[in-house]
């Protein structure tokens, strides 16, 4: 019976293999196509004026996407300052402070975050800001990215601070130090890398999200120097122009796609070389 | 006394046919024993972990239905000996193997062997206890056996009572079968991890360090075990503990930094060893 | 002599930056904790801003607004019953089609792939998860869409034709459509999560299994899946919950359009797509109430959904832990 047997589970064994290794190939296949299409579509209208000049009207070929890639710029500036405050010292108090108990409520409350859908993030920011203040404006849509990052930076904040070898703490502590001077000198310090490293990657997330910015950024055909105005953003941009009916602006669309997704990539590329050294795979 | 019930209905059929005669190499110093005994005959097996080489041109022969123990300090090689006796290397993939391990005559790295049905023929027994935590006590024992095929409910129960018998452990556990096997103390985990390798049948059960983690008491469970257990299978074992490798086994291998420094039967090698060495360790003088 | 004068004014100085320390460490602590409950509180403000942001659609409609599939901002009256009906369809659809894909994906790279190849596979993995969903939309409308009405579509349509599933005409942008291109948006995340929960399956149940003379998927199936099985549940969850909230990309190709219809080639409309499309143009008070409601009602399945995912994927840790110690 198991000599019979035998071959069969050898040859599923393969087949699963085979199968396994086939799903993984499928599942990074839209990666490639999605770059494929970008770079085929979108290579043509990348070009100087693409970087230096506004949108044309429709029927005019050419123009740009100047205002939206500073838009988007000055939208990330400005949840980077509320975000990385916020979200790195919670994340220092998640991993220095705090009872088990509550320090579970807060973490779940961070992940749980990180699960609201970003669409629902926009409207309740509208709610909040853009009805009070009668305007979209380029304040609420920093406001609604830098609410969107708090969580995100927090949980990774505290995962690279508990990484900290407790022996640095203690070793500060026994020179006499006082607690939350080891904690910024010492314990933040050695976790520095990974720390920007989780900045860099909520940052270039937040680049790309469209669905919070429709009711508080809103978008802007022009230049704003006021950050009440409504303000223009590549994911906005890119998202008008795909669902228009002109061919013009489809091209547009792809371009902006193109350069959007290749600063996304190029944040994600170089962090990860960057902390390649903590990256060693286990077997 | 649960150990007076072992059956010797366990066939055997496998054992010591088509043995090719090798010569005795002169390293060996167990003079009785001719190739038709041996359960393992190990030549010149190295280990390298990378370019690191942990284990360095051992040979030596396992009498079939003995207990071999293998000891030496922390580091030796011991359980890398062990690990490649029934091909868990292959699943390191930075180890390699050379040297040739023949069990009953066939040799398991050779182009023929093949790991899955090698680790069928030698079972093992680690040093944690690791029963599958979602499986009950008695799925632990069967699922052996399901691997290979067997089917029949009958069959399946029948064998797993007999290991659970041979393990001395069934009168403690044949209430609550289908209780979650974490359920169980430590000691009785480590002999369901005994019985679930002894379910597969092997004809040569290897032991990494089974008692380390475990009371006094359970410790002498696992002993006695043991020693009932050679009169139907070849067994291995790596110990730190001398006194236990004194009390259980029949011949005794010391090794020491990768190398094998002395081979020869239990009392040889604590009464009256030949190297220094292997008496500086025994008399507690390093190790 | 000068010791005994310099000994006060030093111990003088000492106390006063031990006086110090004892205000900044509170101080300091204070801060941090006011900042990680900062997450806390906006989970109660959102959900505060959601439902005092839909009292007129919930007092004008009552329960029946979940189970009305009237859309009519003309007479201003609303049911959310297509809009739910439309993300539980087009995200079923999604875990049907991510589900194995990405188990199989996690279970190759903890188990199968070659090393050389889990690293960069992993990476590729993480950057598909790294792209905007926007992007993927573009690409959905121009590229993805096109190619399924001209060929999958028809393909279906012809092998199980006879099911009302895959009858009708083909429009493209679908249903099926928004099912697909959000299984692409979660088989990331369930693939980096399933990989960390098989990582963290101890290695002894590996050996243990082949040391019983498993072959390698066997030695899956006995010690891999059914040790992680409650986590990897957690990551499937977890993959629903961002399925539920999916919302550019899905709004691209679903077709938007608040029927319920059973066949998978017509148009639907999510909970999260009807709010992109149509809050910017609410006319009325009620119209506004209601998209409101509507993410009230998202909201409230996504944090059911997401606490599930949590705690599953808690439990297999703590027993991990438990384990360990």
């Amino acid at each position: 019976m198991k000599a019979a047997r035998y071959p069969w589970r050898k040859f599923k064994d393969r087949l699963m293999q085979l199968v396994m290794g086939g799903c993984a190939m499928l599942v990074i296949a839209p990666l490639g196509l999605v770059f494929f299409h970008l770079v085929k579509s979108g290579i043509s209208a990348v070009n100087w004026q693409f970087f230096t000049h506004l949108p044309k009207p429709v029927g005019e070929a050419g123009g740009g996407m100047a205002n939206a890639i500073i838009g988007s710029l000055v939208l990330l500036g400005e949840a980077a300052l509320l975000g990385v405050p916020v979200g790195v010292l919670g994340g220092v108090y998640l991993s220095e402070y705090g009872s088990n108990r509550l320090n579970f409520w807060i973490r779940f409350s961070a992940d749980i975050l990180n699960g609201v859908p970003s669409i629902i993030w926009g409207i309740v920011v509208y709610a909040l800001v853009v009805i009070p203040m009668k305007g979209f404006s380029a304040l609420a849509g920093g406001l609604v990215l830098g609410l969107m990052m708090i969580p995100l930076i927090m949980r990774t904040t505290e995962e690279v601070l508990i990484l900290v070898p407790n022996c640095y703490r203690e070793a500060g502590t026994a020179l006499g130090i006082s607690q939350w001077r080891v904690v910024v000198q010492i314990v933040m310090r050695t976790a520095l890398r990974g720390t920007v490293t989780g900045i860099l990657l909520a940052l270039a997330r937040m680049a790309g999200e469209t669905a919070p910015l429709l009711f508080t950024a809103f978008g802007n055909r022009f230049w704003t120097h006021d950050l009440t105005n409504p303000i223009a953003a590549l994911p906005l941009q890119i998202f008008t122009y795909a669902i228009s009916p002109y061919d013009d602006w489809h091209r547009q669309a792809w371009a902006g796609a193109l350069v959007l997704l290749l600063m996304v990539t190029a944040v994600n590329v170089g962090v990860r070389v960057l902390t390649r050294d903590r990256m060693t795979e286990d077997p | 006394m649960t150990t007076a019930t072992i059956e010797k209905s366990v066939p055997r059929k496998r054992l010591a046919i088509n043995s090719p005669a090798i010569t005795a190499p002169a390293a060996s110093r167990l003079e009785a024993l001719t190739p038709s005994d041996w359960a393992l005959d190990v030549r010149d097996l190295s280990v390298y972990f990378g370019t690191n080489r942990v284990l360095k041109d051992v040979s030596l022969q396992v009498r079939n239905r003995s207990v071999t123990a293998i000891i030496g300090p922390s580091g030796c090689g011991k359980s890398t000996f062990l690990r490649a006796m029934n091909r868990m290397h292959d699943l390191v993939p930075e180890a390699r193997v050379t040297g040739a391990v023949r069990l009953f005559g066939s040799s398991i790295y050779g182009p023929e062997a093949d790991a899955v049905a090698v680790r069928r023929r030698v079972g093992m027994v680690f040093q944690k206890s690791n029963p599958f935590p979602t499986l009950s006590i008695v799925d632990n024992v069967k699922v052996g056996p399901r691997l290979g095929g067997v089917r029949q409910r009958s069959v399946l129960d029948e064998r797993a009572e007999r290991s659970l018998r041979l393990a001395a452990l069934w009168d403690e556990v044949k209430d609550r079968l289908n209780a979650p096997a974490v359920s169980l103390s430590g000691g009785q985990q480590q002999r369901l991890c005994i019985a679930r390798a002894l379910a597969v049948e092997p004809e040569v059960l290897l032991m990494d360090e089974p008692a380390s983690a475990l009371d006094p008491i359970a410790t002498a469970r696992i002993e006695e075990l043991i020693l009932n257990l050679k009169k139907d299978l070849t067994i291995v074992i790596v110990t730190h503990n001398l006194q236990q490798a004194a009390r259980i086994s029949d011949y005794t291998a010391f090794f020491y930094l990768g190398e094998l420094v002395e081979y020869d039967t239990t009392s040889k090698i604590f009464t009256g060893p030949a190297r220094q060495k292997t008496e500086d360790y025994v008399t507690g003088r390093f190790g | 002599m000068n010791g005994t004068i310099a000994l006060p004014g030093e111990s003088k100085a000492a106390a006063a930056r031990i006086g110090k320390w004892r205000l900044g460490d509170p101080l300091f602590k204070w801060l941090t904790l006011a900042m990680a409950l900062v997450v806390v509180a906006l989970i109660v403000i959102i959900g505060f801003v959601l439902f005092h942001w839909s009292a007129l659609a919930r007092h004008k409609f009552g329960w029946g607004f979940l189970v009305s599939s009237e859309w009519n901002p003309v007479e201003d009256r609303y049911g959310a019953l297509p809009f739910i009906y439309g993300t539980l369809v087009s995200s079923f659809l999604a875990l049907v089609i991510a589900v194995p894909l990405s188990l199989a994906t996690a279970l190759f790279l903890t188990e199968l792939a070659p090393r050389w190849l889990r690293q960069p596979l992993t990476v590729l993995i993480e950057l598909l998860a790294a792209v905007p969903s926007v992007i993927l939309g573009l690409w959905g409308i121009f590229v993805m869409v096109p190619w399924l009405r001209m060929h999958l579509f028809p393909a279906l349509r012809s092998a199980f034709g006879f099911l009302p599933l895959f009858k009708g005409p083909l429009y493209g942008v679908c249903m099926l459509a928004g099912g697909i291109i959000v299984a692409i948006m979660i088989l990331p995340i369930i693939t980096s999560v399933s990989r960390e929960i098989l990582r963290s399956v101890p290695n002894l149940q590996r050996e243990a299994a082949y040391a019983l003379g498993a072959t390698r998927w066997e030695a899956i199936r006995v010690a891999v899946l059914s040790h992680a099985r409650k986590g990897l549940f957690g990551a499937v969850i977890l993959g629903l919950g961002r399925a539920l909230g999916e919302t550019m990309a899905v709004t691209m190709v679903i077709g938007n359009r608040p029927e319920i219809a059973l066949s998978l080639f017509a148009p639907g409309y999510t909970m999260a797509s009807v709010i992109a499309n149509e809050f910017a143009e609410a006319t009325t008070d009620v119209y506004l109430h209601a998209l409101f409601e509507i993410g009230l009602v998202l909201l409230g399945v996504t944090l059911i959904v997401n606490a599930l995912a949590r705690i599953l994927m808690n439990a297999m840790a703590g027993a991990n832990v438990t384990r360990r110690a």
